[in-house]
């Protein structure tokens, strides 16, 4: 397979790759990029754990060619934290126990992250709706929807 | 991976008791944890499986000689690479890494690949051919134990791996004393762990020294690393299996699967680094969930509602290979008992093998569809006599401390006070039966073991080790061999650690990862490491502290009994300004020793252990944990959909270590019993799975989550850590038949088959519509 130079804006860093144009995005993202955050939790398109922001939105890095965001801003659960400062959305999940075996919370923390940036106050049922895709096997949901309303309720955490 | 993150609380405030996030909360939320898949392996093969396109077949040939020729092939293996069975019970070890002579479902391993990509590995699978001559398949008990059904273990007439025939107490007696005596017949589908992180595993031979190191997906590290030495003809001590951050388990993880061995026989054929990630169809073949059950099931009561006799026969439809079956079906009987008082419990299990992936240990092991059976009956039961289920419940606790009538010591019941809470909280009184149409309530309890009392490989060894290492800067290594899979196991030993030495998070680390480095442990099953890891901790924790006071004394130059430690300051008792620091008594209790490391253990007596009949080693435990549940539902009279509105549940863990922790734990394992209640089951055509993805194993999702609101109820165990015991089982088992229950409340038709899917239920409901229209006058049935 051929390989093509890509251009894109990686958690907020410009970078070029020379990536193969069969490529998926979180093949880049884990294999070329080295940014493990993003899991693999299906055969394709099943449970929403390599959801990844692109553009802002949330997107299904394992239904995405990487060749396809040239150009793009491409954001994972890494490129939240600042200077090793955890998100508020990140920190709301650590303290409320949003995650527990962890593997579904970085595509979690992202699908989060994309409501909250166009819609900073949702009702559970948005939240519910926005998270939709993203299977957890552990919590049960309910301190995942307690972890999104903390962050957004702008209440100390 | 697993440091201790800095989460100090209030100063002064308890480490127990506290709801702190997990230790390693911080790794998993910033995307940092590293997972098997996650780690370094750029000189890593790409390890492949090829898998049996049969149900049942004998091996006649396995041509692998295209594949061997492959450019960037590095190794094949097929059966010939182990002739060593293994299983997670020394007494059923009949299943091979890869078939020898015979394939027992479609999807088993026979034959590997280690090769430079995965395109290369794949290519090599498509040029890997078996030659078999077909046997007969069987997918269900019926068919299995029919008469002349080939069998699938030569050992194993009429393919019935285990049966157990249990009678205590006077059973026809007991039913000879009921008023009321009614049986059921329940199936309850095959479900499956379905845990995030498909599995995956990284094994590095190290040709010069003969030495291997696995880095797996396991919950039991320590027997995997049993397993890899026997199955690789391997001294133990040139094993080393270390356990990286786990994406969830519920069981599925509490054995060697074939994958890991398979991963290492390829390391060493290819004689290197070999990386197997399995897709998540694999994942579902490797199955190891809970099988499909049926429950036959006869209980007596008094008009009051007091039991007075109970029979079941359960049957199990266990796959094709041993693993936990016989456990599971062990299970399936013991804990009829320990929850309710029954005088005479009869008890008779079929495990029974199928030409399916084999079933092993799933959240409640062995007891859910049981008790799902049991407090369907007792339901129905209760409304037939006019009782309350309530009523019916409360006339049978146990009363704590008790030995049941099978040898299981009750030592604390907080039952009660779980049953009162869903009563009151659900507002049971005020609206039960005053729903509008198509809504109803459900109730029912359930119960589980705080650790298996009898390990799987009894050695003679505690049950649970825990060494703590304090060294020069004042840090404490909690080493454990527990494994911490998202449960959060690292972060209770270390509130226990804490508690006992004063000391906050951030003077803990918690190593809990490697068969080299930490003391080894049972493993994460049976909801053990509370209790016995915890009991083992606080040892330890005590046995330090015991250094530090000593230490303190000599330098307070007073008797030890007179040293007063107030959270890290230690001084002399009620004498204020004679304070040291905790880095004083460390230094202090390093003179002449050096870095101190201090070992905790713990064994469960022989009075907890069970009784003496063959088979009483399943069942028995230090102390069970109790829940109550009721679940409010509306079911669409149109689509015959089953919504939960709202679920109340109550569980009593003793003591919650971290609330927190606790409620995360149970809300799971509420959500887990809605799944099997409601979506989901595992489904095969002729041994091809159906639904080996995550859209047709239907998991209920956020959307369809409703609102958990938990109770944790105290009973404090005297035997437990702070007297805790477990929380992440116990409820699961009381959702299942709480969710059944509130559909017949809203239907008033009693579905006897999970799921409760819209068809089964519209089909109850066209049948009931057809047997009123043939039976007017009679009212129905």
């Amino acid at each position: 397979m051929s390989k093509s130079m890509l251009r894109l804006n990686l958690n907020g860093q410009n970078g070029e790759y020379a990536v193969a144009d069969n490529m998926l995005l979180i093949d880049f993202l884990r294999e070329v990029a080295h940014l493990t955050g993003t899991k693999m939790g299906c055969d394709g398109g099943e449970c929403g754990a390599c959801t990844v922001l692109i553009d802002g939105r949330p997107q299904l890095s394992c239904l995405t060619l990487a060749a396809s965001c040239a150009g793009r801003h491409v954001e994972t659960v890494e490129g939240c934290a600042q200077g090793g400062r955890l998100s508020r959305l990140q920190r709301a999940f650590n303290e409320k126990l949003g995650s527990q075996c962890g593997y579904c919370t970085p595509g979690m923390i992202m699908a989060a992250e994309g409501l909250l940036r166009t819609n900073p106050h949702p009702t559970d049922s948005e939240t519910q709706e926005a998270l939709g895709g993203n299977i957890c096997r552990c919590t049960g949901y309910v301190k995942i929807i307690e972890s999104v309303r903390a962050a957004a309720s702008g209440e100390p955490l | 991976m697993n440091d201790a993150t800095p989460l100090r609380g209030k100063p002064g405030q308890p480490m127990v008791g506290r709801r702190a996030p997990l230790i390693d909360g911080i790794e998993k939320v910033s995307g940092r944890a590293k997972y098997t898949a996650d780690l370094e392996h750029t000189d890593a093969l790409v390890g492949r499986i090829y898998r049996s396109p049969y149900s049942h077949a004998r091996i006649l040939n396995v041509d692998v000689s295209k594949a061997r020729q492959l450019p960037g092939v590095i190794a094949v293996i097929t059966g010939e690479a182990c002739d060593k069975p293994y299983g997670i019970l020394p007494i059923a070890q009949n299943e091979y890494p890869l078939a020898r002579d015979r394939v027992r479902y479609r999807g088993e391993p026979v034959a590997a690949v280690a090769a430079v990509d995965i395109a290369t590995a794949e290519a090599a699978l498509r040029l890997i051919h078996m030659e078999v001559e077909e046997l007969p398949a069987y997918y269900d008990v019926d068919s299995s134990r029919a008469p002349g059904a080939v069998n699938l273990h030569d050992d194993r007439p009429g393919n019935l791996e285990r049966e157990v025939h249990h009678e205590f107490g006077d059973v026809a007696a007991g039913f000879a004393a009921a008023d009321l005596v009614r049986e059921e017949t329940f199936e309850c589908a095959e479900v499956t762990h379905m845990h995030m992180e498909p599995h995956a595993a990284l094994a590095e031979y190290d040709v010069e020294r003969d030495r291997i190191t696995l880095h797996s997906v396991t919950q039991v590290p320590f027997y995997v690393h049993l397993r890899i030495a026997r199955c690789l003809d391997l001294d133990e001590s040139k094993v080393r299996v270390i356990k990286p951050f786990i994406g969830g388990g519920f069981g599925a993880r509490t054995e060697t699967l074939n994958f890991e061995i398979i991963a290492c026989l390829l390391a060493r054929a290819a004689g290197g680094k070999v990386r197997m990630k399995l897709s998540r169809e694999e994942t579902f073949l490797t199955h190891r969930g809970r099988p499909h059950t049926r429950v036959k099931l006869k209980i007596g009561m008094t008009k009051q509602g007091k039991l007075t006799a109970c029979q079941c026969e359960a049957t199990q439809t266990g796959g094709a290979y041993g693993g936990y079956g016989i456990v599971t079906i062990l299970y399936a009987g013991a804990l009829l008992n320990a929850i309710y008082d029954i005088p005479a419990v009869q008890y008779d299990g079929f495990r029974v093998y199928a030409n399916r992936p084999t079933c092993g240990a799933m959240r409640g092991h062995g007891t859910v569809d049981v008790r799902h059976a049991f407090e369907c009956l007792l339901d129905t039961m209760a409304t037939e006599a006019g009782l309350d289920p309530f009523q019916v419940r409360r006339a049978n606790l146990l009363k704590a401390p008790v030995r049941t009538i099978n040898d299981m010591e009750v030592t604390s019941y907080g039952l009660p006070e779980c049953i009162d809470w869903v009563e009151e909280a659900s507002g049971w009184r005020q609206r039960k039966g005053k729903l509008p149409p198509g809504k109803g309530l459900g109730f029912a309890c359930s119960h589980y073991v705080s650790g298996a009392a009898k390990p799987v490989h009894w050695t003679g060894e505690p049950h649970a080790v825990v060494n703590l290492k304090l060294d020069f800067d004042g840090g404490i290594t909690i080493l454990t061999g527990a494994a911490d899979i998202g449960q959060g196991s690292s972060t209770i030993l270390a509130q226990v650690v804490g508690e006992v030495l004063g000391v906050d998070f951030d003077r803990l680390t918690v190593i809990a990862n490697d068969s080299r480095i930490t003391p080894k442990d049972n493993g994460s099953y049976s909801s053990r490491v509370t209790f016995m890891v915890g009991n083992a901790a606080l040892e330890a924790a005590q046995n330090l502290k015991a250094i530090l006071v000593s230490a303190a004394a000599r330098k307070l130059a007073v008797p030890t009994e007179e040293v007063e430690c107030l959270g890290e300051t230690y001084r002399i008792a009620g004498q204020q300004g004679s304070d040291i620091s905790f880095k004083e008594v460390v230094t202090e209790a390093l003179v002449d020793t050096g870095t101190l490391t201090v070992k905790g253990t713990f064994t469960v007596p022989k009075q907890f252990q069970g009784g003496k009949f063959h088979g009483a080693a399943v069942g028995p435990s230090m102390a069970y944990s109790y829940a109550a549940c009721v679940v409010e539902v509306t079911v669409d009279e149109v689509t015959a959909r089953v919504n939960v509105d709202k679920v109340w549940v109550a569980h009593d863990c003793g003591f919650a270590l971290n609330p927190l922790s606790v409620e995360g734990q149970v809300q799971g394992a509420v959500w887990m019993g809605l799944g099997q209640a409601l979506s989901e089951e595992t489904r095969f055509h002729e041994g091809l799975p159906l639904a080996a993805n995550m859209l047709d194993y239907r998991v209920p999702t956020i959307v369809e989550s409703p609102p958990i609101e938990v109770k944790i109820v105290e009973s404090i165990d005297p035997n437990g850590p702070f007297g805790a015991k477990e929380a992440s089982e116990g409820a699961l088992s009381s959702v299942i038949p709480a969710v059944a229950n509130a559909v017949y409340d809203a239907i008033k038709v009693r579905l006897l088959e999970t799921p409760l899917t819209p068809e089964r239920i519209m089909d109850a409901l066209v049948k009931e519509e057809r047997a009123k229209k043939r039976a007017p006058a009679a009212g129905g049935r």
